[in-house]
């Protein structure tokens, strides 16, 4: 029998993914236009290869970059390119991007899609194949799939986990597709696995999905992948966190998942993998899961890169009443959106249309030092002490004494203070003017 | 394809993430720690009679009063109804002895609310512990007063106006044996709270009903009080009067304020350290020193003392046990 390894901290809010565990993932309809940002992952940004007025394919290159850390971007529809410049960006605020026209055609640029047999490819076959699909990590972190698939020589590789955690309230994107893409999953695990020379694989999903939990164990009966059932807790989608769950190895502090030999990645990620590897199709669409008290129909729906918010949420409906807040990704770390105008990226794993009443707003008070913000970090911080040198300004103190840069800002403590402190922002305010003071200091040094 | 109302524009929230909140608030917790208390309350009232409710009452409207005088003068948003001044008050209140003259209560509260807490800047930031700062400011102050207790007639109808711990400290263990009745009755008294001392402190099995109910409810880790209470009950037993091991610790750790302390006042989130093994360092300090004031000291109990001397070195037990860092390889 498997034993889960505890994990210290962590948070209960109420999942809320009955609005929509239970409905298919649905094709959206094409929009007439789409925005496509020249970033979309962590790296260098894109530039672009086609000009205004191209006539574009769905799933053509129309940007690329030269650098190894980067990831292509490819049109999602067909029609004509109608303009390059700033458009609003969902992450970023602001970003150079291509705006394509729809021609109702939705073609497919030449000789795509097509069957492949992966089995005879070699590594590097396969992880150009990825690298050109432009995959970046779907789970909202968006760091490029080959990079991570292909560690330094030094590391050594034991295990791979995919990452079924989907920990966040309200987002059931992962979990749709562990049921209705069972093959594909099946396949990524495989590929990912070949790739990294592994003989050992885990899948971690909470417990709160238990038809996944009973698909994928069907789906993996007698290979060396492991489905493992994990008790329900926030952060547990957090890549040290699921590793320290499942294998009980801790990631040292400033280190990544390959320093302990363990590479992880996420559902959506190992589909995209699988569809680019299989049949030759780029990342163009992505399911994001539209949901929230303020959406008329909350759904799951397979989007277009580029379509926009609105246009997301028109497909459920519309709005019902206006929502206080509305965000990209889950409700623990997704970011909040100052309108409806943005475009989807590859990061986008959910759309939330937040009422008053989903949000629960407070007045920020002063820290009663109730301890269970200490009890609810999953790092070892003291969240506490943390806002307070935010509020004086000690980021400095912050970083030598109490480890400000271990935080994953994944709001734990934000979510139990019963003060309604804001943690998590005073953290990432500590964070900038750290990162600004070491900027000046390189300079003067220069 | 639109069906819905439209969006406004710039009526969106954009704020720092997390997006959603847990639903318990500050004020709900004071108002819960205050019901934890109510029965222990309830039963001073029934038992030492008005003047118990009328110290009460005094305590808990003057605290309030103070901390809105304070604000007012501050400028500073008005925070009564959020209930730590109450509580405060409240807890004051049950420390003292239940005949007190009327102005006791006002000056405790004076060094409770503007002392303690808001010279220090208020909800959150005092050092030491209000409620036992207002007891140690008039115990020092009116020393006669403060030791008048009432009078109490116990099983065997003696007729007593001093409290368990103070015939122990002036007559020794056999005179308070024979007080009560023998020793089953003394430990029935102090169980039921049917003994003399402070108003809120006589019942053990009252106030422990309420503490069980902070651990339910995630206030206090269960290990302080429990710790507590423990050491000075070890200490007792060991240090007792007739050589090692001769101490009546079931007695000590049922008299005096301990159990009101343990559960209600070394438990206050704003003075205690912030991890669970700094808390467990600072009971296990609160319940020795208890017992070296109770055995050694010139006061026949410590429990207030001794959780302010703990107060005073709480910022540095956090210094000394930060939480276990994840990834240091240290088990947490």
């Amino acid at each position: 029998m498997f034993k889960i390894k505890r994990f210290v901290g962590g948070v209960h809010p109420d999942d809320l993914k009955r609005y929509t565990e239970h409905k298919e993932i649905e094709n959206a309809p094409l929009p007439d236009k789409v925005i496509i940002p020249m970033r979309q992952h962590i790296g260098a940004p894109c530039t672009p290869i086609v000009q205004k007025g191209d006539v574009v394919k769905k799933g053509q290159v129309i940007a690329k970059s030269d650098a190894y850390v980067s990831g292509n971007i490819h049109a999602s529809i067909s029609g004509t390119v109608v303009d390059f410049g700033e458009y609003s960006h969902p992450v970023f605020g602001r970003c150079p991007s291509l705006v394509i026209e729809n021609d109702g055609k939705d073609e497919w640029a030449d000789g795509l899609p097509f069957d492949r047999d992966w089995v005879g490819l070699d590594n590097n076959e396969l992880l150009n194949i990825i690298r050109d699909a432009g995959i970046v990590g779907m789970g909202g972190a968006t760091f490029p799939t080959h990079v991570k698939l292909s560690p330094p020589d030094d590391k050594k590789i034991d295990t791979f986990i995919l990452n079924a955690a989907e920990c966040e309230p309200y987002l059931t994107a992962d979990h749709r597709l562990m049921l209705e893409h069972m093959d594909c999953i099946v396949t990524g695990v495989k590929i990912a696995m070949k790739i990294l020379g592994v003989e050992n694989a885990y899948i971690g999903i909470e417990d709160n999905k238990l038809d996944a939990i009973n698909s994928m164990s069907e789906a993996f009966n007698g290979t060396n992948v492991k489905v493992v059932s994990i008790p329900t807790k926030y952060p547990q989608g957090a890549e040290k966190v699921l590793i320290k769950r499942l294998l009980g190895r801790e990631v040292p502090s400033g280190q990544l998942p390959m320093d302990v030999g363990v590479v992880v990645q996420n559902v959506g990620t190992i589909v995209a993998i699988t569809n680019a590897v299989t049949k030759g199709i780029p990342l163009i669409e992505r399911v994001v899961t539209v949901s929230g008290r303020s959406v008329k129909e909350p759904k799951n729906l397979m989007l277009r890169v580029g379509s926009s918010f609105k246009f997301a949420i028109d497909c459920c409906g519309g709005l019902v009443k206006s929502p206080e807040k509305i965000i990209m990704g889950g409700p623990m770390m997704g970011i909040a959106q100052s309108s409806m105008d943005v475009p989807i990226v590859k990061g986008v794993s959910g759309i939330l249309c937040l009422s008053k009443q989903d949000v629960h707003p407070g007045k920020e008070s002063t820290c009663i030092h109730c301890t269970r913000c200490v009890q609810g970090c999953p790092m070892g911080l003291n969240p506490s002490m943390l806002s307070k040198l935010g509020q004086n300004n000690l980021y400095q103190e912050a970083k030598e004494e109490f480890n400000l840069f271990d935080c994953v800002e994944c709001g734990s403590c934000v979510f139990i203070c019963p003060a309604h402190r804001n943690i998590v922002q005073y953290i990432r305010y500590m964070k900038a003017m750290n990162a600004a003071e070491a900027n000046k200091n390189k300079g003067d040094s220069k | 394809m639109n069906s819905g109302i439209e969006l406004k524009e710039n009526i969106l929230t954009v704020s720092s993430s997390p997006h959603i909140h847990g639903e318990e608030s500050v004020t709900q917790i004071m108002w819960n720690v205050t019901l934890a208390l109510t029965p222990a309350a309830l039963f001073a009232v029934y038992y030492f009679g008005l003047p118990a409710l009328s110290t009460m009452l005094i305590s808990i409207l003057s605290a309030m009063g103070f901390e809105f005088i304070v604000q007012k003068i501050r400028s500073k948003p008005i925070t009564i109804s959020d209930g730590s001044a109450f509580l405060t008050g409240l807890l004051m209140a049950m420390c003292l002895p239940p005949n007190v003259p009327i102005y006791l209560p006002i000056v405790g509260s004076f060094f409770a609310i503007v002392v303690a807490k808001h010279s220090m800047g208020g909800l959150g930031y005092n050092i030491f512990n209000p409620a036992h700062i207002g007891r140690a400011a008039l115990m020092v102050s009116w020393p006669v007063a403060m030791t008048a207790w009432s009078q109490v007639t116990t099983k065997v109808d003696t007729v007593t106006s001093a409290t368990p711990l103070n015939i122990l400290k002036q007559q020794g263990y056999g005179k308070l044996v024979e007080t009560y009745g023998g020793s089953s009755e003394l430990y029935k008294a102090l169980f039921w709270g049917t003994r003399n001392g402070s108003l809120g402190e006589t019942s053990t099995i009252l106030l422990i009903l309420g503490g069980i109910y902070l651990i339910y409810k995630f206030y206090i880790k269960w290990q302080v009080p429990v710790l507590m209470i423990g050491t000075t009950g070890l200490l007792t037993w060991i240090f007792g009067p007739s050589g090692f091991f001769t101490g009546d610790p079931l007695f000590h750790m049922m008299s005096g304020g301990l159990i009101l302390g343990a559960f209600f006042m070394a438990t206050d989130m704003v003075t205690i350290p912030i991890t669970r093994r700094g808390q467990m360092i600072f009971a296990v300090g609160a319940g020795a020193l208890t017992a070296i004031i109770r055995l050694k000291g010139g006061y026949p109990e410590g429990v207030c003392y001794s959780i302010l001397l703990m107060n005073s070195i709480t910022p540095l037990i956090d210094r000394l046990f930060p939480p276990v860092k994840f990834g240091s390889g240290r088990k947490a």
